[in-house]
């Protein structure tokens, strides 16, 4: 019985979140260049395959667009478009593993800093404020040089510098739940910390970070880009990021060789433009203090 | 771990172990970690950051010389980011749901989603490359004879413009996206209804009671992007080879010249406080309430 009306009243929530996203033209207009975005990485290098190690003839190198190359060639002679198709694959899972990392920490840390709180929280808040103000890209540039270059330390690297603002966003709400008269009951039923932190303050912050895990998504993929293109990228794979890399490399900015650099770019603004709106549409329906405006 | 100092300063394999022993010598790789980290310690507390392994020269000498290009260049780009940044948020926030709020604010986004070097790259290709408009890297052209002040400055001006601009255009995204709304915050509260039923006109409400109490945040995202700026302009100064600090740590990055890195986190840490510090005294200047 008790299960049955928990039910109903979680349907009725996700109905009501479902109605006020497709009103919001921001979110609509993220979500629809996002699916288009992952669905064509998915398909896309299924149907046109990518080889980075496959270079084309000596004269077909850093040819405009043409019927057989829709986006030319680069300065190896490989096609561009191919190249777009398989780089988004490692563009997106590279944000979305590392979101997967920043996600978790940002939000143990929270709830855990929010909810204990005395000393605990004092050294965590200490831990995150450091992340915090520290230089992002400097920290993470002499991260990535040690740890080496392979794809997993980028996607690790980036989610373990990008978890403050959500540890904070988590904590704050943490707070206020924390002080709502249903922890105090489920308390003197006999829940124990881990119980209360993991089955009722975690669903009850969960929306939040939510919608700031979004906004950590477009931040990674533009990371990711920003540390290929300063030479730390995954050169066995050709990341979005890693195509700059060689664009710029091979001075495809003074030979005009425009339809080598414009492509990823375009795209990584697309798709980090895509999440952002997605992150800010869904802070909006689900963050009360916004919806009143 | 990848990048052994001594492999990098010497190159050359076939090196004799002698000039190996005195290398070690003279950049003191000899002891072990903890007595090198005690004797840099101790150097630090008198003003002695190191030798640079990539330079063969004190740390605090090359980076003396790097800072002034660096805070030429983002002193400017930050003035006219915050002008700018914080007229197109008010105006967008005024004029909330209308065509220039959608026009500002799509701007404000598609700048902030641009990866910062890709927008150097379209800059260069676009001014230096087809238009031949401004030169693509450096701070003066090389070899070129002064024979005025004017005509240096006209050199150091044509070569600052597209570092200036690329920085400056991503910043205001940055600027005008918080200004816009924490001035919509404001302009909920209570007190903006009382002065509206007082019968003030919309511009002085704006200038005398929605700015001054938008400020803080914008006070701390500029005090947090003024300190970020010593380390943060390592893309633009890459793109454009700027002779700066950014540029500098770039290439101890990859020359694995680590006392000169220490010197620069150094720096970067230093102007991350006092930035800090000073937002923290402005804060009660603006708002009295901060004080007690």
């Amino acid at each position: 019985m008790m299960s049955s009306i928990r039910k109903e009243m979680r349907k009725k929530k996700i109905n009501t979140f479902i109605k006020s996203y497709k009103s919001n033209r921001m979110g609509m207009i993220g979500g629809t260049i996002l699916i288009i975005f992952i669905m064509v990485s998915l398909i896309g290098p299924i149907i046109l395959p990518f080889n980075t190690m496959k270079f084309g003839e000596a004269d077909n190198v850093l040819k405009p667009p043409s019927k057989e190359h829709i986006l030319g060639t680069d300065d190896l002679g490989r096609d561009v478009f191919r190249n777009l198709l398989a780089g988004g694959r490692i563009s997106l899972m590279v944000g979305i593993f590392a979101t997967i990392i920043s996600m978790f920490l940002g939000t143990a840390v929270g709830i855990i800093s929010g909810y204990i709180g005395n000393k605990t929280d004092i050294v965590l808040m200490r831990i995150t404020d450091f992340f915090l103000v520290i230089p992002w890209l400097p920290l993470v540039l002499v991260l990535a040089a040690i740890l080496g270059t392979s794809i997993w330390n980028i996607i690790l690297v980036i989610g373990l510098t990008s978890w403050a603002g959500t540890a904070r966003v988590v904590r704050s709400q943490t707070l206020s739940v924390k002080e709502r008269p249903f922890i105090e009951r489920i308390r003197a039923i006999g829940a124990d910390d881990k119980t209360i932190m993991m089955r009722h303050i975690l669903p009850n912050v969960f929306p939040l970070v939510f919608a700031n895990t979004i906004l950590v998504t477009a931040v990674a993929i533009l990371s990711e880009t920003t540390l290929s293109f300063l030479g730390l990228g995954d050169v066995t794979r050709s990341s979005w990021g890693m195509m700059l890399h060689y664009a710029f490399q091979s001075g495809a900015a003074s030979t005009g060789a425009y339809w080598y650099f414009l492509p990823p770019g375009i795209c990584v603004v697309l798709v980090v433009l895509a999440f952002t709106f997605l992150g800010y549409s869904f802070d909006e329906i689900l963050n009360p203090k916004l919806r009143r405006r | 771990m990848p990048g052994d100092p001594l492999a990098m300063i010497m190159r050359n394999p076939k090196a004799s172990a002698e000039v190996v022993e005195k290398t070690k010598e003279l950049f003191g790789l000899g002891q072990s970690w903890y007595i090198q980290f005690f004797i840099y310690f101790k150097n630090l507390l008198t003003g002695d950051l190191g030798l640079s392994f990539q330079y063969k020269k004190p740390v605090i000498e090359i980076i003396i010389q790097k800072i002034i290009p660096t805070v030429v260049m983002v002193g400017l780009a930050e003035i006219l980011a915050i002008i700018i940044g914080m007229l197109l948020g008010v105006i967008s926030a005024w004029k909330r749901g209308t065509k220039i709020d959608v026009i500002a604010l799509s701007f404000s986004l598609i700048t902030y989603s641009m990866p910062t070097f890709w927008l150097g790259i379209i800059l260069i290709s676009i001014f230096s490359i087809s238009l031949r408009l401004f030169p693509t890297s450096g701070m003066f052209t090389p070899g070129k004879t002064f024979y005025s002040t004017i005509m240096l400055i006209k050199d150091g001006a044509s070569h600052l413009f597209l570092p200036v601009l690329a920085l400056s255009l991503v910043l205001i995204g940055e600027y005008a996206i918080t200004m816009r709304n924490t001035l919509l915050d404001v302009l909920t509260e209570d007190y903006m209804t009382t002065v509206k039923a007082k019968g003030f006109d919309d511009n002085y409400i704006i200038k005398k009671h929605a700015i001054p109490n938008a400020m803080l945040p914008m006070i701390t995202i500029i005090a947090i992007n003024l300190g970020l700026t010593i380390g943060g302009t390592i893309q633009i100064e890459t793109i454009f080879s700027w002779p700066g600090i950014g540029r500098l740590m770039y290439e101890a990055l990859n020359n694995r010249d680590y006392p000169m890195l220490q010197g620069i986190f150094l720096l970067i840490t230093i102007s991350v406080i006092l930035a800090n510090l000073i937002a923290d005294i402005m804060y009660s200047y603006l708002d009295p309430r901060v004080k007690s």
